[in-house]
């Protein structure tokens, strides 16, 4: 990210000089980190996005206009439906894997034994599809945020907003099909309450559902736009103390920061895949 | 920063929809299956090369049965033989003890008779030759007849001294 957007330097001389009169100089970063109708390509130039007018529904004013992180989760996805199918062809022509299918194999098989076969059991191979897609579409868009000119579409609280929903959506439904709908939701207040406490429970656990993926969306959104906030950080340092020689100390713990943001991406992808399987898990086996 | 876009929000959602329904069938299924598959197959595997490993546990475990069944009766034939030589020799050798015990009884039947006869002529003879040298010394004065009885009892007596 910090080798790509070299129209930091541009930008932030520029709000470096406008904040000697004591202005905010911060706006640059924000910049780099949210959504814009923009691909920023400078020196370049940049792709303006096609929009659309936005659409009424009831009260609410939904813009469906295309962004940079929507761009960016389109490309993922291209990435992924093609890495993905070579990976499922090569398995047709001989059932030894070699080459990217180990690689995606080892992915594929810890999701499959370690999250999906011993958190929620066998019910939830059913699922099995939708984790696997959650964990390389997280991971791929995290990662995406570290190669220059990319975007992180995860460091978006919309997407991760809808990544959760969805997850949520997930762990309603398994519920209530293994439970039945009146019966998943009965089986919220845990056993053994007393009369008077369930009604209180009950909504307690009804929250607790809405909470969870709540607690979803922000730490992936969060954990995503942190390092990228850091790096940005030390690459403005150099701009801000207008000296080359802060550049080394600069450029160094960026690269720590960098890498260390890598290991966050992976982490991350598995935290919300992990998190998502418990929670179905929780619903499906309720006692 | 911190502001929602329902209109990503939505595209995420779509987005994310359409990709699992994609990589399902492109991807997914044909990896799962895969894996699967293979799994299947090296635990068939598995199972096989126990299956082997045991069958032939088991056929050493017979040999080695077979084995030792067939040394025992190795060393029982050995043993009966032994003993129907041990049998044959002692039979035989003892056959053989009797019939030269029998043989060294004929003999020495045979000696006795001999000597026996011999004796006998040879007291007729020493008879006989002591009457010829006794009437040639002392001359007619006894008949023949007297002095055949004088003698003989003479050698009766001498006979049965040594006898004695």
């Amino acid at each position: 990210m910090w080798i790509g957007n070299l129209a930091f330097a541009a930008d932030t001389l520029k709000h470096a000089e406008n904040s000697h009169a004591g202005g905010e100089s911060s706006s640059w970063m924000l910049h780099h980190i949210s959504d814009s109708r923009t691909i920023d390509l400078e020196p370049f130039g940049h792709i303006t996005l096609p929009q659309f007018p936005p659409i009424r529904i009831g009260g609410l004013e939904i813009d469906l206009s295309i962004t940079k992180h929507v761009f960016f989760m389109w490309l993922v996805s291209l990435i992924l439906i093609i890495v993905l199918s070579i990976v499922a062809r090569s398995y047709k022509k001989q059932i030894v894997p070699h080459g990217l299918a180990n690689l995606i194999e080892v992915f594929v098989v810890f999701i499959r034994d370690e999250i999906v076969l011993s958190v929620i059991g066998k019910d939830g191979l059913k699922y099995l599809h939708y984790f696997l897609t959650l964990f390389f579409f997280i991971l791929l868009c995290n990662l995406f945020g570290l190669i220059p000119y990319g975007a992180t579409a995860t460091g978006n609280l919309a997407v991760t907003g809808g990544l959760a929903f969805l997850s949520f959506i997930l762990i309603q439904l398994a519920g209530i099909r293994k439970h039945g709908l009146i019966g998943y939701y009965k089986g919220l207040v845990p056993h053994g309450v007393p009369a008077f406490v369930a009604p209180l429970m009950f909504i307690v656990e009804f929250l607790g559902l809405f909470a969870k993926a709540f607690a979803l969306t922000v730490r992936l959104f969060a954990n995503m736009t942190a390092g990228h906030i850091v790096i940005l950080s030390l690459i403005g340092l150099i701009f801000i103390f207008k000296s080359v020689l802060v550049a080394p100390v600069s450029i160094a713990f960026a690269v720590f920061i960098n890498l260390l943001e890598i290991l966050v991406a992976f982490i991350q992808a598995y935290i919300f895949t992990m998190l998502t399987a418990l929670f179905v898990g929780l619903s499906i086996h309720q006692h | 920063m911190l502001e929602i876009n329902p209109g990503v929000a939505i595209w995420t959602i779509i987005t994310f929809l359409i990709l699992v329904a994609i990589l399902k069938k492109v991807a997914w299924k044909p990896i799962i299956d895969a894996l699967t598959q293979r799994e299947d197959s090296i635990r068939k595997a598995l199972e096989d090369a126990q299956k082997a490993k045991e069958e032939a546990q088991r056929l050493m475990e017979e040999n080695k049965r077979n084995l030792a069944r067939a040394e025992e009766e190795v060393q029982r034939i050995i043993r009966e033989g032994r003993e129907t030589a041990e049998r044959i020799r002692a039979e035989i050798l003892e056959k053989a003890r009797k019939e030269a015990d029998m043989m060294i009884e004929r003999a020495r039947e045979e000696i006795e008779r001999h000597r026996e006869q011999a004796m006998l002529q040879l007291r007729a003879q020493v008879a006989d030759l002591a009457i010829e040298v006794a009437s040639k010394l002392i001359g007619e004065v006894l008949n023949e007849q007297k002095h055949r009885k004088l003698v003989e009892k003479y050698l009766q007596e001498i006979s049965s001294e040594k006898r004695a």
